[in-house]
């Protein structure tokens, strides 16, 4: 095996490289952020909406986890224009993103709700408070804290899907390193810094969540 | 361009049985892999676990898709080509080594300490206390989450596509280039993905509830 490592090429496109893990953190944020808050309302729909409601939330969260998130992403970014709907590649990016985001997090929050004790539900009502109140300040708080640490886990997984949006030349990392090893033959070199970066990114992902949870969920103090 | 008829539906069907191929393979390679895995995992010597732990890592916390590009164009630069088929069904296998190593290990643990502490009283050495007391109850124990895990290594194999492995997802690819029906084909393909997948959800929420249940009592 005659084979001299050339990571000058990555090194030269190095730019290139850290804008496209640049715009993986901002797609993988926003989509991130958009699937919470789509799925507060689905699990809220899931968990107390009408009969017909229930039904159609379950039905899209069994469809998108039962299937290939490539072909979820050929689907919006092939599929809907053919019926008409035009789309940038990073909008139909975004798209797939928080529609497959928003699936595994409803689930993940409805988890959550169901885990809390319906006393609580129930004690809320009887000091006086609304449908809705009740949701915003009692049982939402618990269960978003009772599920944090699969979220995050989730929201990495997220993370690192966002990688097969570059099929549809979306703009990321994934994307930036094909484009860097198509023009400088060194795939090996490429891809080897492109998964440490990843890496890096899912790492710091972990610390960020750690700390956020640590901010909006201090302990409680044991009873 | 030519347009759609049943004959390629037939044509995407019997794709699928790559898919099926390849999850079979990799479900092999990772669980071969994923058992060492586990074991070095909970090993008494430290830098076994560390190893496991780097690994775990090292493939969980990396996009599969680059795990791919790695292998099959890593090894191809360095001199041992392989094609995409075995490209693709070695590095799900490392992939799925990964997460079948963390399931199996928490499986392992889960196994009561003092089912080992009796073992060990009894005289039981390492091997004997394994196969006789701890695996027959981590084995139980491991199968709902090891089905669900089945469900994401059929999903993973469809970016075997993107390194020109023909199974489902490359055959519908194929298969638009020439009739360019998208939404048709692809909406298609994702329910035969969703027929291969749901049934082992399904199994596996099934399994999970017996468990619960088990435990209950």
């Amino acid at each position: 095996m005659e084979y001299t490592f050339h990571f000058i090429d990555v090194w030269t496109n190095r730019q290139e490289l850290l804008w496209g893990a640049w715009l993986t953190v901002q797609l993988s944020a926003v989509s991130m952020v958009l699937s919470l808050v789509i799925a507060i309302f689905g699990a809220l729909a899931r968990t107390s909406g009408p009969k017909w409601l229930q039904v159609l939330v379950a039905a899209y969260v069994e469809f998108v986890r039962n299937t290939p998130f490539l072909v979820q992403v050929f689907v919006i970014f092939f599929g809907l224009p053919a019926l008409g709907l035009r789309l940038e590649a990073d909008t139909g990016a975004l798209i797939a993103m928080v529609l497959n985001g928003s699936a595994y997090t409803i689930e993940i929050v409805r988890a959550g709700i169901q885990a809390i004790n319906h006393g609580q539900v129930e004690a809320a009502y009887a000091l006086g408070l609304h449908k809705i109140q009740t949701f915003r300040s009692i049982v939402l708080p618990q269960a978003l804290r009772a599920v944090f640490t699969p979220l995050g886990s989730q929201f990495i997984l997220l993370m690192l899907n966002s990688s097969i949006v570059s099929v549809i030349s979306a703009e990321e990392l994934t994307a930036a390193a094909q484009d860097i090893q198509s023009r400088t033959f060194r795939s090996f070199e490429v891809y080897i810094v492109t998964i440490a970066i990843y890496l890096v990114l899912s790492i710091s992902f972990t610390a960020v969540f750690a700390t956020l949870n640590r901010v909006f969920f201090p302990r409680l103090e044991t009873r | 361009m030519r347009s759609l008829n049943p004959g390629d539906f037939i044509f995407l069907i019997t794709a699928a049985r790559w898919t099926i191929l390849l999850s079979l393979a990799a479900f092999l390679g990772g669980g071969l892999i994923g058992a060492g895995i586990a074991l070095l995992r909970i090993s008494s010597v430290r830098a076994a676990r560390y190893g496991a732990i780097g690994y775990i890592t090292l493939f969980q916390g990396t996009p599969l898709l680059l795990q791919l590009f790695l292998v099959f164009f890593g090894t191809d630069m360095l001199g041992v080509p392989l094609s995409p088929w075995v490209a693709a069904a070695l590095g799900l296998s490392m992939n799925a080594g990964a997460f079948l190593g963390e399931i199996w290990r928490g499986s392992l643990q889960a196994v009561p300490k003092t089912q080992l502490e009796a073992a060990s009283a009894l005289g039981l050495h390492y091997f004997p206390m394994m196969r006789r007391v701890v695996l027959p109850q981590a084995l139980r124990i491991a199968t709902a989450p090891t089905v669900g895990f089945l469900v994401n290594l059929v999903k993973s194999t469809s970016l075997a596509a993107i390194i020109g492995f023909v199974e489902l997802t490359r055959a519908a690819q194929l298969l638009n280039n020439a009739t360019f029906r998208p939404f048709t084909i692809f909406a298609s393909v994702a329910v035969l993905y969703f027929l291969l997948c749901w049934p082992l959800t399904i199994a596996s929420r099934k399994l999970e509830t017996r468990m619960a249940a088990a435990y209950k009592r």
